[in-house]
């Protein structure tokens, strides 16, 4: 399959990249090795932009990732990322697998260590909080995992009240269990408060991973994969959920997926990443017209 | 090939040290969590006392058994109770209570921890702001500390018993005369050190077991190598801490 690049990088075309030169040597004309710069695609639509804040009127991005780069012994995944999100905005990944998307989100929660780059939430540098800091900027953060990752020794009702019990320990038992119910009934699913994670099904176990993630009312919201493994009617009940969550608590979301409903239903702008860097970034329609071929293997 | 090896060990040693030495730090920051520290002491002191009690009432029988024919030869019968007594406390409950710990406890932990691991339970109580070493591993080391001793001694005492009954198959003595006898050959040198070594026998039970579920990698197989390394390193720990205190108490005495 043929892939669209952007050639106007002259590192790209005009040097050697690493790989190719002898051991010991250094590109011409520079002292460090030479990096295969990760490519973009030629749409001149879809190239990646840059925060507009007075234009768009929406004020400073929430989020601004800059050059994240991550790497696992040889294996680079993450090459440069430069990515922003508004307050209130729905961001949404794609990506094919292996591309770096849950390993960015990662990154923004303190799960993964940037090897070089920058992550701003809510105006502050990660990298630069100590472990109190990144705790306390962790609890407006909330990140719903791909398997939900629900305690499995406790029930549904002790995993919602366990973050409540360890964050507002003022909070007396009554408005606990107000605030439990609040959670189960934004997700739909009060009946099943008493009921073990082992015996949800998977669309079950997704919202009740929401409401456990939103009943600290997080600002930023990071889900990963949230509607892999399961059918496509609960997918697009949970895209729903996903929609209706950002309206009623004005949260801004980053939503990693490569389920394209998904992306429809609850995207406000997408971003692609390929090779572990951003490729393309439009909406939905602006994508689904690109004449890129990589891009359309997303859509048909 | 063996440079590399050797820099894995180191690392790995390194790794294990700066994760125990944490539990120190750990211990002594709020928020303390007692009521998950109470539940981990009942699922370790509670759930365990039928198994210890079986293994220390068969300890008390197999000894008092096995000892009678070299005991008669001698004409010593009278000093069973002693013997049995000395080798139970000194060495024989602590570290058979202790190994079995290692097996029961420190497998459960390791697969409990990496099972949490793997299915990213882990990482979702970081998300949360939750210290997941503060709630998992300092709860669950805090309870083997603590109920490893009270096992032991519950072993002791049910070994004696059996000890007893053991006598009485083929020599007539009262539970009250074998205990006096028993308790008069123990000296406070054979009790002291003995309790003493079991709370670091419950402590490395529990770190160890903490520590290879905590780290236990991505994948299911590694809940099950998880669980086994935990039991191979914290019984070989224990015989470890279990020949430094012989050393100590030799030297004491």
């Amino acid at each position: 399959m043929k892939e669209e690049t952007n050639d106007i990088n002259p590192m790209k075309n005009d040097f050697p990249n690493e790989a190719s030169l002898p051991a010991g040597e250094t590109a011409p004309g520079g002292t460090a090795p030479v990096e295969n710069p990760p490519p973009t695609t030629a749409d001149p639509n879809l190239q990646p932009t840059e925060p507009e804040p007075e234009r768009s009127g929406r004020g400073e991005p929430i989020i601004i990732i800059k050059g994240v780069c991550k790497s696992f012994k040889d294996h680079d995944v993450l090459r440069g990322v430069d990515m922003y999100v508004y307050k209130g905005e729905n961001l949404v990944i794609l990506g094919k697998s292996g591309s770096g998307k849950s390993v960015l989100i990662k990154c923004m929660v303190g799960l993964e260590t940037p090897d070089s780059g920058t992550i701003e939430l809510f105006g502050q540098d990660i990298s630069r909080l100590s472990y109190d800091e990144l705790n306390a900027m962790r609890v407006r953060v909330g990140f719903l995992f791909q398997n939900s990752a629900l305690y499995d020794s406790m029930t549904v009702r002790e995993n919602l009240a366990f973050p409540l019990r360890q964050h507002k320990k003022k909070m007396t038992r009554e408005k606990v269990d107000t605030a439990i119910m609040q959670a189960l009934e934004d997700v739909g699913l009060s009946d099943s408060i008493d009921q073990m994670p082992s015996r949800l099904s998977g669309g079950q176990s997704k919202r009740i991973g929401l409401a456990r993630t939103l009943i600290l009312r997080p600002q930023i919201m990071l889900y990963d994969e949230p509607t892999t493994g399961l059918d496509t009617g609960t997918a697009r009940e949970i895209s729903e959920l996903i929609c209706k969550m950002k309206d009623k608590y004005k949260i801004s979301s980053i939503i990693i997926t490569h389920d394209m409903l998904c992306a429809k239903a609850t995207a406000d702008r997408i971003v692609m990443l390929k090779d572990g860097a951003v490729y393309a970034e439009g909406s939905y329609e602006e994508l689904e017209r690109s004449d890129d071929e990589w891009i359309k293997t997303f859509f048909y | 090939m063996q440079s590399s090896l050797n820099k894995t060990f180191f690392y790995n040693a390194g790794d294990m040290v700066a994760f125990m030495a944490r539990f120190f730090k750990e211990l002594v920051r709020p928020p303390y969590e007692i009521r998950e520290i109470l539940y981990q002491c009942y699922l370790v002191g509670y759930k365990s006392t039928f198994l210890i009690g079986l293994t220390g009432f068969i300890m008390g029988v197999v000894l008092a058994i096995q000892t009678r024919p070299s005991m008669a030869s001698f004409g010593a019968i009278s000093l069973i109770p002693g013997m049995v007594s000395v080798s139970v406390i000194r060495e024989i409950g602590p570290v058979v209570t202790a190994i079995i710990c290692a097996g029961k406890i420190g497998s459960r932990m390791g697969a409990e921890l990496g099972s949490m691991r793997v299915t990213e339970q882990i990482d979702a109580m970081e998300v949360s702001a939750i210290n997941p070493y503060h709630y998992l591993v300092v709860t669950r080391t805090i309870a083997t500390t603590l109920m490893v001793p009270l096992l032991a001694i519950y072993a002791d005492i049910i070994a004696l018993f059996g000890g007893y009954i053991a006598m009485n198959i083929h020599d007539k003595t009262s539970l009250q005369h074998f205990f006096v006898a028993a308790m008069q050959h123990l000296e406070f040198i054979d009790v002291f050190p003995a309790i003493v070594k079991t709370f670091f026998f419950g402590w490395v039970i529990g770190i160890i077991g903490c520590y290879k579920g905590y780290n236990a990698r991505r994948g299911t197989e590694s809940v099950g190598v998880a669980a086994n390394s935990a039991v191979v390193a914290s019984s070989l720990a224990v015989f470890i801490i279990d020949l430094i205190a012989a050393q100590i108490t030799d030297l004491l005495s």
